[in-house]
């Protein structure tokens, strides 16, 4: 059962664009996409709740696909582009999303957010007008314990309506 | 925070060079796609390869070649590339069912069709974390000896979990499987065993390269899956279904596996069988409902008591068939699995 | 901010508000905490990464119930990567939640009961290395018998779990009778007797329990932890430390989710404390969820019967209930736990007689304790079902036959127990009403149907967890030159919006936005001691506490105010971050400048406000559980489709009403009745906290059937049905604003309103949660047999039950005492109530 005779050392390094910034780091070959952002590069938005892929909380979109972080192996992301709660604002404000959850209630606990707010981006950016049916399946990895789901829907709903009135106006 | 044991890693950029490597290692190195199977259990140190090799760098592994004549996937196509491609339809309608089933839209955006293909057999006695096997002295398929499903059995029965394979089974799909002394074909039926621990014909150094289906020009499938919640959740019990029908609604060939029931998918034979020739009416779906669940052996080691999986078999079956006749089935497809149709 | 003659003026719709309308309070609004959440800053204990930290893991028995002969940790310690092994020995003292059930230990020293209890700690440089390193301990164990369910351990006395309790494994027996029950069912034209199940669940939060401890570099202790109870953790680690309070502070980081989970202090917690005191170093841990499974303190399986007497125009003449509770490896609040289970029953319906027999027993299985309404869930599911049967037995309409027996406002029940408001007869004609109830009711089609029920839960627990005459909640204000206010509170933020609601009170009461003030609250250095975030006690406590506190400021500041503009301080109103005279807009201050003129009047500005709750008339033992200074109330109707053929249920929509007082904030309001409904559904359908028993022949083990988030069904967002919400807003001078709970008492009408439906639907009862296709299925093959169509216990066990505790109610001329107790405690009697009987 023992695997490892003393604590591993810090010997392979990646380059990625996390959160469109060139990012190198250095970690312990066994760690996760996960276990690299909250303990080597200080990105603790990314949560967890199992690690083992049945909740959901450690979202990240990985080359604009949600994915678990939990499950990739921070080996295989040599020059990925991984995207987390932490890049999801810009010039100093907050993402449509970001405030439609904020204003809507859809962050009670604010354990399961970060994850259901990138999985949401990642809905929106591939499809501007989903019903709430599809909302309801592209966060259907997503476990969040306090809500019950409803005001998450709805925030989503709010920002698709700011995001594309922002469209509009920007056009 | 669940840790991975340590292992090397390799990254393979062709097919060849990993067969080479996996003959190197002699048993010892697992291929590594979607990870969302191996992962979880090295965590919880049921699988304990020294070496992963990654599948992630050999281009020819996701290459999907859809032709009148028959297809060819890729075995690193991911379970959402088959479940948004809306050429996966008619006669293949059974497989994107399946995969666009699987789990969750995260798992689907990484696991693999040939993951799921490969997914190891399930059990509540065996998927959990190395302390909770400790506490019931581990089990036939790991580290124990006892089968604590069923203390009598001299082989594990651990389950058979994976959604594409009856889907694809009931295709009639096969496996291009390579290694490093040449490459083989083997009917998808062919690859399973009913046997939780050897449930795979895949021999360690061989790699599963390739789906292959000939044409389904003028088949229609379809997939039924049981499980608790709308997503997340394995199949506790599962229902492919194919047919080829005539003009005059005569069924000319069919057909039908159960998943989830042993450990391995189940090809319904005598069910299969019994429709060639006849039409799909009331009747004939009624007998060949009640032929197919006749297969279906589960046991209490999923989700579900085990004699109400085995008294809804039938149901299961018989909403398949009433699905490839035509009927409307869309609002008990929603109510039994939670997902809009595809 | 020299010149306190201010310019500023009013805007014109400012002048025109009138004073006591409301600004902050009632209006939907962004969550003070909400911007931290949104971007990922929210700083959870798991978060804290800290120079030099180290990682602890624990070493967990494998045995349900066992000896520890002996341990040797000498390989463990010599791995290289490992600092230290921790073991029973190192921290011997006992400790638990109640004064009267300290029973556990941080690190079992020579008893394990459960497979998860701890056995020894392992401190590494990396968590991987800790984590293999426990391989290495080696340990001897002589096993005892597995005790799997409380009447297995009621027929087994020895061997005793623990050596405390009523005897063998019974933990606890109670026994109330609140006038004479026997002759209210002779009175009754008809008596109701059912046996009812409710299956054990538990909290699961997303975030996994996590603590970080650190000597301070003055040599004290500091450790963040994922606690909803700060103050009690702060008490049993100076116990188990045996260090003075006053040098240890506890620092609850904001819990992502609780539940009632992280209510008790847990041995982790002590354990990475004890770590980083003898390592000088910050010792972290995060548990697993398998760990967390074994923390559990979920909700206790329950076997209850329920007698209960009618009249034909279904008025009750008297109920007799009976629990068998199952309590697992320790106390934890258990003790609480079975008095709950009797406590509400009164609280809904008018019950003139009553009688309760309560019995917790030990199991080797992971305690429980406080889920989202402890204890009182299981039988609310009981007695609401029951009722449907009752109201079909007479042929009243269920809705119709709750309308006539729902109890008053003010009232004191047969237990004692003092009402506040009561607006339930509101709540069950909103959602019948919403529903389309009477439309829908025993007319759907075969497979559809629809099912009521009501609930009450308290808002607060009346009495503090251990005795004292102390505030329940206390919040300190501090108010500076700059206008900023600091907010001190012990109050913890689980998730439910505490920070908030504190944040809203201030703000309201001193004319600010929420934005202008800055919490420190879950910090016993910090703040005033609140009890934790647990009874749905903060809106309420913390509540009033910070009213208390914010009332004091704004007099001071209105004294000075008013000194310096002339004018009257009656005629101050405080406003959009002004003071001014009502009558004489151009009379302005800012509230900076108000402060400034408030500290040079007094000196430096800062106030205290605390909540006590008000002493309750149930001066009988036991009587202690079941108080509250007010309770909620919520009715809901809900819809449920069946599939005659598979069993297989769907909930497409919920109805639910819910009597809240006021809505401090509706937006989390209606958040908090979602989240309820959510987790009720998930318990009616689907969540087990199961465990399997292996063959006895072959094997001891008795194991968690399956601790994962795949395995213990928690329904995702494909399974949640539609949820039509209302608030009834009838404002409860009790409590803060008018305010009342929401965080748990709309979870408890869910369970029984799924039953009542599935009845609806195709005919059958389950009478036991969850309800699944399975036992659809077999009540149904009961019913084509032509046997009672019902899925449920078939018997309630004989239990040695203690002579009860005789209290006559109030309108037979109780006076809250027991007749037959002997006098207790020389306590003062409270004033003599008014009591108003129905």
């Amino acid at each position: 059962m023992i695997t490892l005779p003393t604590e591993s050392e810090k010997t392979s390094r990646i380059r990625m664009t996390l959160n469109g910034e060139l990012t190198d780091v250095s970690f312990a070959p066994y760690k996760t996409l996960l276990e690299v952002l909250r303990e080597d590069l200080g990105h603790t938005g990314t949560k967890h709740g199992c690690e083992l892929g049945e909740c959901g909380a450690c979202a990240v979109l990985l080359g604009g696909k949600p994915v678990l972080s939990c499950l990739v192996l921070a080996l295989e992301c040599d020059g990925a582009n991984v995207l987390t709660v932490e890049g999801l604002g810009a010039d100093g404000k907050l993402h449509p999303l970001q405030d439609a959850f904020a204003d809507l209630g859809a962050a009670q606990c604010g354990y399961c957010t970060p994850a259901i707010l990138v999985t949401a981006k990642a809905l929106l950016d591939q499809n501007p007008r989903p019903s709430r049916d599809e909302i309801r399946q592209a966060l259907s990895g997503n476990l969040c314990r306090c809500t019950g789901y409803l005001q998450i829907f709805e925030a989503v709903e709010e920002a698709m309506v700011k995001i594309a009135n922002q469209q509009v106006t920007a056009t | 925070m669940m840790r991975l044991p340590l292992f090397a890693f390799r990254t393979p950029r062709t097919l060849e060079e990993a067969a080479r490597i996996l003959e190197g290692e002699g048993g010892n190195a697992m291929p590594l796609a979607g990870g969302t199977d191996l992962l979880p259990n090295m965590k919880r140190r049921q699988q304990v390869p020294r070496t992963l090799m990654s599948l992630r760098h050999i281009e020819e592994l996701t290459r999907t070649d859809l032709g009148a004549t028959g297809s060819r996937l890729g075995a690193c196509i991911t379970l959402t590339d088959i479940a948004d491609d809306p050429r996966f339809r008619n006669g293949m309608t059974a497989l994107a069912q399946a995969a666009s089933l699987v789990a969750t839209p995260h798992i689907r955006n990484m696991a693999t069709l040939g993951g799921n293909l490969c997914l190891d057999t399930r059990c509540n006695y065996y998927d959990q974390n190395y302390e909770w096997r400790k506490a019931i002295n581990f089990c036939l398929k790991k580290d124990g000896t006892t089968c604590w499903v069923a203390p009598g059995s001299p082989k594990c029965v651990a389950v058979s979990s994976t959604d594409t394979a009856p889907a694809l089974m009931a295709l009639g799909a096969r496996v291009r499987l390579v290694s490093r002394g040449g490459e083989r074909e083997v009917a998808l039926a062919d690859l399973y065993n009913n046997d939780g621990v050897n449930y795979i014909r895949r021999r360690p150094d061989e790699i599963l390269a390739e789906v292959l289906l000939d044409s389904l020009h003028g088949w229609k499938s379809t997939y039924w899956k049981l499980r608790r919640r709308g997503s997340f959740d394995f199949p506790v019990l599962s229902v492919a279904a194919a047919v080829r029908v005539s003009g005059k609604g005569v069924v000319e060939e069919a057909r039908i596996v159960v998943g989830s029931a042993a450990s391995r998918p189940l090809v319904a034979a005598d069910a299969s069988k019994y429709l060639i020739g006849r039409g799909l009416n009331q009747d004939a779906i009624a007998e060949a409902a009640a032929m197919a669940a006749r297969v279906a052996k589960p046991l209490d080691n999923t989700d579900f008591d085990m004699t109400w999986r085995k008294k809804v078999t039938a149901e299961f079956v018989s909403n398949a068939l009433r699905e490839l006749r035509g009927e409307d089935m869309r609002g008990e497809r929603e109510r039994l699995m939670r997902q809009p149709s595809i | 901010m020299a010149d306190q003659k201010s310019t500023a003026t009013l805007p014109a719709k400012d002048a025109e508000t009138k004073q006591g309308k409301l600004r902050v309070i009632g209006v939907p609004r962004r969550r003070v905490d909400a911007r931290a959440k949104v971007t990922g800053q929210t700083r959870f204990a798991d978060d804290i990464f800290l120079p030099r930290m180290v990682h602890c893991k624990l070493l967990r028995s494998p045995h349900p119930h066992a000896r520890i002969k002996k341990i040797d940790v000498s390989r463990a310690l010599v791995h290289p990567g490992v600092y230290l092994v921790l073991t029973g020995k190192d921290l011997s003292i006992e400790y638990g939640i109640l004064p009267i059930s300290q029973d556990e230990q941080a690190l079992c020293l020579d008893h394990v009961r459960h497979v998860g209890d701890p056995i020894a700690a392992v401190i590494a440089r990396e968590e991987l290395t800790a984590f293999e390193a426990l391989d290495l301990i080696d340990v001897e164990y002589e096993l005892l018998t597995t005790i799997s369910d409380p009447e297995e351990a009621l027929a087994t006395p020895e061997p005793r779990i623990h050596d405390y309790g009523e005897e063998g494994n019974v933990h606890k027996r109670v026994a109330l009778e609140f006038g004479n029950v026997e002759q209210s069912f002779a009175e009754a034209d008809e008596v109701f007797e059912d046996v009812f199940f409710y299956q054990g669940s538990t909290h699961l939060p997303i975030e996994q329990h996590a603590a970080v401890a650190i000597k301070d570099p003055d040599g004290k202790l500091t450790i963040w932890s994922s606690t909803q109870t700060p103050h009690y953790l702060h008490r049993a680690l100076a116990k188990v430390l045996e260090m003075p309070a006053a040098h240890i502070r506890v620092i609850a980081t904001p819990n992502g989710g609780g539940f009632g989970g992280k209510s008790d202090p847990f041995n982790h917690e002590i354990v990475v404390a004890k770590a980083a005191l003898v390592l000088d170093r910050p010792v972290k841990i995060c548990l697993t969820r398998e760990e967390v499974f074994y923390c559990h303190r979920g909700r206790h399986p329950v076997l209850m019967k329920f007698k209960t007497g009618v009249k034909r125009d279904g008025t009750i003449t008297g109920m007799h209930l009976q629990t068998l509770i199952d309590g697992g490896a320790y106390g934890s609040y258990g003790v609480a736990s079975t008095f709950y289970t009797g406590a509400l029953q009164t609280t809904t319906y008018h019950i003139p007689r009553y009688r309760f027999q309560g019995c917790r027993a030990f199991t080797n299985k992971p305690p429980c304790g406080p889920k989202r309404g402890h204890g009182t869930v299981q039988p609310r599911f009981g007695q609401e079902v029951q009722l449907d049967k009752i109201a079909e037995k007479l042929a009243i309409d269920p809705a119709e036959l709750r309308l006539r027996i729902v109890e008053k406002s003010d009232t004191v029940t047969a237990n004692f127990l003092r009402l506040g408001t009561v607006h339930l007869a509101e709540c069950i004609r909103r959602v019948v009403k919403s529903s389309g109830w009477h439309d829908k009711f025993r007319k759907l089609p075969e497979g559809r149907g629809v099912g009521l029920a009501c609930s009450a839960y308290l808002t607060g627990a009346g009495l503090p967890i251990y005795w004292n005459k102390m505030p329940h909640s206390g919040v300190q204000l501090k108010l500076d030159r700059g206008g900023g206010i600091a907010v001190f509170c012990g109050a913890t933020e689980i998730g439910q919006g505490s920070d908030d609601v504190l944040a809203g009170i201030v703000a309201e009461v001193l004319g600010v936005s929420t934005f202008d003030i800055r919490l420190f609250t879950g910090d016993t250095d910090l703040g005033p001691v609140d009890l934790g975030s647990y009874s749905s006690r903060v809106t309420l406590m913390a509540g009033n506490a910070a009213i208390q506190a914010a009332e004091r400021a704004k007099a001071m500041l209105a004294e000075a105010v008013a000194q310096q503009l002339e004018v009257p301080k009656e005629n101050l109103t405080f406003a959009d971050n002004r003071v001014f005279d009502e009558a004489a807009p151009d009379k302005c201050v800012t509230f900076a400048e108000a402060v400034c003129m408030a500290e040079a009047m007094f000196g430096t500005v800062g106030t205290v406000g605390s909540y006590t709750p008000p002493k309750s008339p149930a001066l009988y033992k036991g009587g202690g559980v079941g108080p509250s200074p007010t309770y909620s109330y919520t009715a809901a109707v809900i819809e449920v489709e069946v599939s005659p053929t598979t069993g297989w249920i769907t909930v497409p929509k919920i109805w639910i009403a819910h009597d809240i007082g006021r809505a401090l904030n509706p937006t989390l309001a209606r958040g908090q009745v979602e989240g309820s409904v959510y987790m009720g559904l998930g318990e009616a359908l689907m969540e087990e906290q199961e465990f399997r028993r292996l063959p006895k022949k072959l094997s001891h083990a008795l194991v968690h059937k399956f601790p994962s988030m795949l395995e213990y069904k928690s329904p995702t967002s494909l399974d949640m049905p539609e949820v039509f919400t209302e608030l009834i807003e009838e404002p409860d001078p009790r409590g803060p604003f008018g305010a009342k709970e929401v965080g748990q008492g709309p979870l408890l009408p869910i369970m029984p309103a799924v039953a009542n439906a599935v009845y609806d639907a195709v005919g059958v009862r389950i009478d036991e949660v969850p309800i699944t296709p399975e036992k659809i299925m077999k009540a149904l093959a009961e019913k084509k047999a032509g046997r009672a169509p019902r899925y449920g216990p078939s018997h309630f066990p004989n239990i040695e039950w203690p002579e009860a505790l005789r209290v006559p109610p109030p309108w037979e001329g109780g006076d809250g005492n027991a007749v037959n107790e002997p006098a207790r405690r020389a306590k003062p009697r409270p004033e003599k109530e008014k009591v108003h009987n129905s």
